[in-house]
């Protein structure tokens, strides 16, 4: 399937601009012109398929469906389900937690829902296939889907309703019952495929410079640094490498677009892959602006607990991952 | 005269729908004030979950992306 931009790359590199093979300059610039082809038309496709099923779920019902189903314990999985195929934008995070508690949603809950959603999100996907291939993607889809799930439900057990501010708990106790009406039920998908579409291509602006940005570093980086050199510090053999490098990836704040091309140069230079995806979740997972925004509805201490579990999550997360690879 | 609030806590997508709204306003002559709602607590009051969204009169007329210039003259005749 990606022969062609294969061919591309060394018609550009070798014949177009008469680098000889082998050496660094060319090296970096075959690996990022192959990538960035590659990528992006990868990121095109799951963006957009991702469009086509987030229009079947719009968030209004996806909150009178948790509103109104008994679900059993079943709820935290459901709504960290509804996170993957719901598009994040930090800023919505507030509305939207303001939103499912006002419907009754159970806080826990809710948390499943804004863990899930930065974590696994069609960009993350299509990037991840483009660099990882589909069976480290459905690996990290899976265990973000689980994280989100576990997290709620720790956080739920830790009852910290007491926690939000004084506002969202008045909100608690008057809870309304009916629906928010969900308008777009009765468009078919052939009216919605140019929405979808111009979104897409929307999407694909605002992260082509970071994706571009990501791949030239780490084209650099995969031409210059040698081979298996970052083994001796944070090979599998520190078990160090994992919390720290989530902890320093917390403060952090970026779209999953310009972190994952360095994750896979990092990943091809003898860091495992484990250590890295943790890294990758605290980055897009928890960021200290999204910590600021949420002031708003909880008290910092009740962020402290929510950053802290996440960041717990990651750190087992990390180890089984590079138990499993 | 149509009142036009922007509802967004000052994201991007925000910014660019307040200027895709004046835009749209300025180059069909629509006679309208356009506000930008940044507040949490009041954006809250329209019962919006995705920003930014666009309100017209006081009515929710649009929300969760940010609006071509066609969707804005849409709901600007029907509002």
């Amino acid at each position: 399937m990606f022969e062609w931009i294969e061919h591309l790359a060394d018609w550009i590199v070798y014949d177009l601009l008469q680098l000889h093979s082998g050496a660094h300059l060319s090296e970096a610039l075959h690996f990022f012109i192959y990538d960035s082809i590659k990528i992006m038309m990868l990121l095109f496709i799951v963006v957009f398929l991702m469009g086509i099923i987030n229009s079947y779920f719009p968030i209004e019902r996806v909150r009178n469906y948790l509103m109104n189903h008994k679900l059993y314990g079943l709820e935290y999985l459901v709504a960290s389900l509804f996170g993957v195929v719901t598009p994040f934008c930090s800023c919505s995070s507030v509305p939207l937690f303001i939103g499912f508690v006002r419907g009754g949603i159970p806080l826990g809950v809710t948390f499943s829902f804004l863990i899930t959603s930065p974590l696994v999100n069609e960009v993350a996907i299509g990037l991840f296939i483009g660099l990882f291939g589909l069976k480290v993607t459905s690996i990290y889809v899976l265990s973000g889907v689980l994280l989100g799930t576990i997290a709620g439900m720790i956080l739920h057990s830790l009852q910290l309703e007491n926690l939000l501010t004084t506002w969202v708990k008045d909100m608690l106790n008057n809870t309304e019952q009916q629906n928010s009406s969900v308008a777009s039920e009765i468009i078919p998908l052939s009216q919605r495929l140019p929405v979808i579409w111009s979104e897409a291509m929307n999407i694909l602006k605002g992260v082509l410079p970071y994706v571009l940005i990501g791949i030239a570093i780490g084209g650099l980086m995969h031409g210059y640094i040698p081979e298996g050199f970052f083994e001796q510090y944070m090979g599998k053999d520190n078990p160090l490498a994992v919390p720290i490098s989530t902890i320093l990836a917390v403060p952090m704040y970026s779209n999953a677009s310009g972190v994952l091309p360095i994750v896979q140069v990092l990943v091809s230079k003898g860091i495992p892959l484990g250590t890295a995806i943790a890294f990758m979740m605290g980055v897009v997972g928890l960021s200290l602006p999204e910590g600021m925004l949420l002031k708003k509805v909880m008290s910092l201490k009740l962020i402290a607990i929510y950053f802290g579990v996440v960041t717990c999550c990651i750190i087992i997360s990390g180890y089984v991952f590079n138990i499993i690879f | 005269m149509k009142h036009i609030k922007i509802l967004g806590t000052g994201c991007p997508k925000c910014k660019t729908t307040i200027a895709v709204v004046q835009e749209v306003v300025a180059e069909n002559k629509i006679e309208a004030d356009i506000e930008k709602v940044e507040d949490i607590m009041d954006i809250m009051k329209y019962n919006v979950m995705s920003t930014p969204a666009i309100v017209v009169d006081e009515k929710v007329l649009f929300k969760g992306r940010v609006p071509s210039k066609s969707d804005i003259l849409d709901i600007l005749q029907v509002g």
